[in-house]
Formats: structure tokens, sequence, C-alpha cells
């Protein structure tokens, strides 16, 4: 079985962005850039799958700017196979990064892919369950345990009320969440290997998939910051502040 | 304009959290219809009926929906969507697994966790771990969603909308649902409670966090964590306060031993007071903090729970 893992290039998840002084955008000029962390998780997932015989082949698909071959080259590093980039200009939205993620599965037939839950920049958490629609296969979204199954996946997955356990036929489409691994640092060796592994770059105007946004951006602002109050001396001058001053308790 | 709202239920009740959808349609105005979709949902639906506002309650009640998974419930959604200007849904594990889904199906755009609503068009969410508010509109006819519920009061729940029963029944067979491990707590929910006090790495171990649940049990407070704290395995995950776990926006947050990472932040920034306990007096909560206690925890949180 061939595994497809998605990667997305985004703003490093520790690093405090702006916005743009026409508050038209985020502004990402000399911001570090980092693979996703939820995709970091789906690289190990996948791996994982190959290196205890379940998969096959592993393919690294990421779709964004030229600079995406950065993560794609991570993914390599810790084992993926091979890279697709598709090469845009500018941001897509996920349901368009999903229509284009449906014609690479049209050509490579994964049995399985594997995608973050969300990516830290849109906090958007869509491509996944969108991808799993276009395709008409089941998603296990949220995932924190995964087991395949001859032809189908136990999956566990963290919901609002604890942990929910699925079982979906595959093909599918799985979304990672925190808890799923803990992803691998790649080694330096395995960095230079991952150099000579191969990594396709395609225009992403062979794909024949309509690229007109369908939201408009209309406006992006910095939130209210909150301010830091005072610190106290006592956890007796906590509890009479939080009772006369705020009235909370 | 004609909305339709996926209620969150557990089949025997309704959670708080379509209350908060419900004022967020209210919003955006028309006729506000709530669908069920459940196993045994009954007393569910007759929950839904009773929100203020609402003109009828659509009810699906058949084993596929048990669990309520993401493949049938949108193809349930998906037969109802052209009555519907407006699909929305509470922002949930379970909202955020079946609407970007049914949006896909509908190829129609899908805003995730809106945070207010500007126009029937146009609404406001939250990006880069909440440093960064967009303002977004779309022209389909049909508009996704997902609502926050800290950013929306509750609707009233005086009404006697009509219920109707749906008989389809959209088995896909595509996936089953096979169990669930439910936190139980008697605790209110972390995500609706007027007071939430949170445990760190600095907890050190899950015992410890006891010392945090006698506080809550005192103050009638939720317990939450960071994800530190989760990923040590101290607390199961649905106690996760942050970017990527529960959003909260209590009268009171109470963080003792988080440090106050930005993802930690987003996740609590929006409390109305927010106090924290940390033995590091440079710790970056104290940045976000009304109150701040430089304390070795183990000390001031039993001294707190004495003084209440
Ligand atoms: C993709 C991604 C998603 C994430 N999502 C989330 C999320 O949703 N929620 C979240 O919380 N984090 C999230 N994080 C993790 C986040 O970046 C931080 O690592 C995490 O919040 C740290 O948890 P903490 O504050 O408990 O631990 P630490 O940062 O280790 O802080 C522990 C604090 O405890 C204090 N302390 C220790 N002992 C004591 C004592 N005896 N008395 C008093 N104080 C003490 C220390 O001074 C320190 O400030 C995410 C990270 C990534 C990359």
């Amino acid at each position: 079985m061939k595994i497809l893992v998605m990667v997305k290039r985004v703003s490093d998840p520790n690093v405090m962005i702006r916005v743009s002084a026409d508050n038209s955008s985020v502004d990402l000029n000399n911001v570090k850039m980092a693979i996703n962390p939820f995709c970091e998780i789906a690289v190990e997932e996948a791996v994982r799958l190959k290196e205890a015989g379940i998969a096959s082949e592993v393919v690294a698909l990421s779709i964004g700017t030229s600079q995406s071959q950065e993560q794609l080259r991570t993914a390599l590093a810790m084992g993926a196979d091979r890279g697709i980039l598709i090469e845009s200009e500018g941001p897509l939205e996920s349901l368009t990064v999903a229509k284009l993620t449906q014609k690479v599965i049209a050509e490579e037939q994964p049995g399985l892919v594997i995608l973050g839950k969300q990516s830290t920049d849109t906090d958007n958490s869509q491509t996944g369950q969108m991808l799993a629609s276009l395709m008409g296969w089941a998603q296990g979204t949220f995932a924190s345990k995964l087991e395949i199954d001859g032809e189908s996946i136990n999956l566990t997955r963290e919901v609002d009320s604890g942990l929910q356990t699925v079982r979906l036929s595959m093909p599918a489409v799985v979304t990672c969440d925190l808890r799923l691994n803990e992803p691998r640092f790649a080694s330096l060796p395995n960095i230079m290997k991952a150099k000579r592994k191969p990594l396709d770059i395609k225009p992403i105007a062979d794909f024949g998939v309509d690229l007109t946004p369908r939201i408009k951006t209309l406006m992006v602002e910095t939130p209210n910051e909150r301010q830091g109050g005072e610190v106290l001396s006592s956890v007796a001058e906590l509890v009479e502040k939080l009772k006369t001053e705020k009235g909370v308790i | 304009m004609t909305i339709l709202i996926i209620a969150e239920h557990d089949n025997k009740s309704l959670k708080e959290i379509t209350l908060n959808t419900m004022t967020a349609a209210t919003q955006i105005g028309g006729d506000i219809d709530v669908l069920v979709a459940g196993e045994n949902c009954g007393s569910a639906a007759d929950a839904a009926a009773a929100i203020t506002g609402v003109r009828r309650v659509l009810v699906a009640d058949h084993a596929c929906y048990n669990g309520q998974l993401a493949e049938n419930m949108a193809a349930l959604i998906e037969t109802l969507a052209s009555d519907y200007s407006h699909i929305m849904a509470p922002t949930t594990t379970s909202g955020k697994n079946i609407l970007p889904r049914l949006a896909a199906t509908l190829d129609t755009s899908y805003f995730s966790d809106i945070i207010s609503v500007e126009s029937a068009d146009t609404f406001k969410r939250t990006i880069y771990a909440g440093n960064a508010i967009e303002t977004v509109q779309t022209a389909d006819s049909i508009k996704v969603m997902t609502v926050r519920g800290t950013a929306f009061d509750l609707s009233e729940t005086n009404g006697s909308a009509t219920i109707e029963a749906l008989s389809t029944v959209t088995d896909l067979g595509l996936s089953s649902f096979v169990n669930e491990e439910l936190a139980e707590s008697e605790r209110p929910e972390l995500t609706s409670a007027n007071i939430v006090i949170s445990g760190g790495r600095g907890m050190q171990n899950g015992e410890n966090f006891s010392i945090l649940e006698k506080v809550a049990d005192k103050l009638g407070a939720a317990v939450g964590a960071s994800r530190a704290a989760v990923d040590a395995g101290f607390v199961p995950n649905d106690m996760q306060v942050g970017q990527t776990g529960k959003i909260v926006a209590p009268d009171l947050y109470i963080a003792v031993g988080i440090s106050g990472a930005i993802q930690h932040l987003a996740g609590m920034k929006d409390s109305k007071v927010i106090v924290a306990i940390n033995k590091d007096p440079d710790a970056p909560i104290f940045s976000v903090a009304d109150y701040g206690l430089v304390a070795d925890l183990f000390d001031a949180v039993p001294e707190l729970e004495q003084a209440l």
C-alpha cells in the first residue's frame, strides 16, 4: 500500500506574527518558516507504517510556493520516499487544495492519505475532511491512535468528551492530533540522503482545477491586547480582590 | 434567509453550545431550523424544540447516526441543504468533523470557528493562534460554518417549535462507531463553566491535580490543562485548553504552573479575569494575568483552597 502524506509550509509556530500595516494580511516577510507541526506528525505516522511493513511507499505532497521544497526535504529526511510539489504563487483555499490533491490521488492511487488536523497559520481544520468528501472515502479526524487491520482501520479520535474509536473502510483519509506520535528528528546522514531523493515539481496550471478564490478577506486586524495586571503578595490578597474588586467568586 | 443549525447533543440532552450557535444564527436572521441526528435522540430533540426562535426541529433517529460519524451525517445534511442559505454547527470536534466534509460535497465555502457575524455573508474568525483576526466574505449561495461558543451569548429556551421526523437514512457504510471512552465528571463542562482552574507541567503528575480539583469543587469550577500536562499523561486530552484544544472564556481563569505559551493563551485569553500562579516571575502568563502570584503552587493552591 502506498501512503500519501501532506505537508504545509507555515510560519514557525513559536514566532509571534504581525499584521501588515495596511490590514490586508499577516506580514510574513523575514518570518522564520517551518513544517506545520501537525504535518510532521502525519509524516512520522506514515514512515512508521512503512517501517512496520504495512506501507510500501510514502509519498509526500506539498501545495505551495517554491520554498515549500524545504518542508518536503524535511519530510524526505524523516523517511518519506519521494516528494511532489504543486507550485503555486500565493495561498490557496482549503477546498482548492483538496481538489488538487484529488488529482494527485487519481494518479498515485494511495490506500491511505494522512494529513495534520489543522495548520497553525489559518487554524482551519478543513482540508482532510474536504478531501475525504471529494473522494467519497471514510475520514478519521483528530487521530490519536491508528491500527490497520486488513482492509480497515481502527482509529481512536480525540473528541471533546474524551476518546472515540471508529472503524473505517479503506482507502481513507486520516488527520492527526497531537498525541498520535512524537515525530523524530532527522539525523544528519538522513538529511544528506534526502537531498538525493526524487522531488517532482509540477506547475499548478497543469491540474485543470479552478483556482478562483471563493472567500474574500476584507481585513486582517490585531486583537485587543490584554494588559498585564498586578503581582500580589499573598493568597489572602488574591481572594479579597477576586471577591470585592472583580466579584467573580 | 433560512438557516439550519446542526445540534450538538449526546442523544439524551442538548449541549449548551447549541444555544450559543442559535444566537449567531439569530444575528444573521431569517427562519431557523435545527437538525438533531442520532440514535434514540428524542429527548435531545425535545430540548431543541424549546430553543426560543426555532421554527422546526428535524429529527433523524437511526442507528446509522450513532456517534454522529461525519460520512453519514454529511450525507444526511446534503439531502436537506438546498432549502438553506446557511448551515451552522457549534465549533466542537463533531462540528469540525462534519461540516467541512459537507461543504466540499456542496462545493461551497466553509468558515471555521467564526467569532462574529458582520452580515449575512461576512464573518470574523481568528488565525495564527488568535494573534490576528480576519474578516471574510463569500458570495456562495450556501454558507457553511462552525461557530465559537464563547463568542456568542446563550439564547433563551422558552420556545415550542414543531418537531418533524425525517425518514431519510443515509448509511454509506464507510465507517462505523466502535466505542467511546467518556470523561466522567460531576464538574461543569470546561467550555461553559463560569470558572476554570487549569494545571500545567508544573503540576508534576496526575495525582497532584487533586489540589486543583479541591479548589474547583469549592468554586463550582471546571478543571483544564495545558498541552504539556496532557502530553505527559497527567490528565486526559479532553482537558486541553488552547489553540489546538478547547477555547474557554470563563469569568475567572486560574492558570497554575502554566508558562503561558502562545498556543495556550489562544485558548483562554478572552477570559474576563485571569489569575496566574507560577514560581517564575518572568513567565509570560503574567503578561496577560490580571492578578499574579509568584509562588510555589504546592503552597499557594492549598492555601487558596483553605481561604475559600
Ligand atoms: C502545534 C502546537 C499546538 C499546541 N497546542 C497547544 C494547546 O492547545 N494548548 C497548550 O496549552 N499548549 C499547546 N501547545 C504547546 C505550547 O507551545 C507549550 O509547550 C505548552 O503550553 C506548555 O505547557 P506548560 O505551560 O504547562 O509547560 P511549561 O512551559 O513547561 O511551563 C511550566 C510552568 O510551570 C511553572 N512551575 C513549575 N513548577 C512550579 C511550581 N512548583 N510552582 C509554580 N509554578 C511552577 C514553571 O515556572 C513554568 O512556567 C502547542 C504547541 C504546538 C507546537
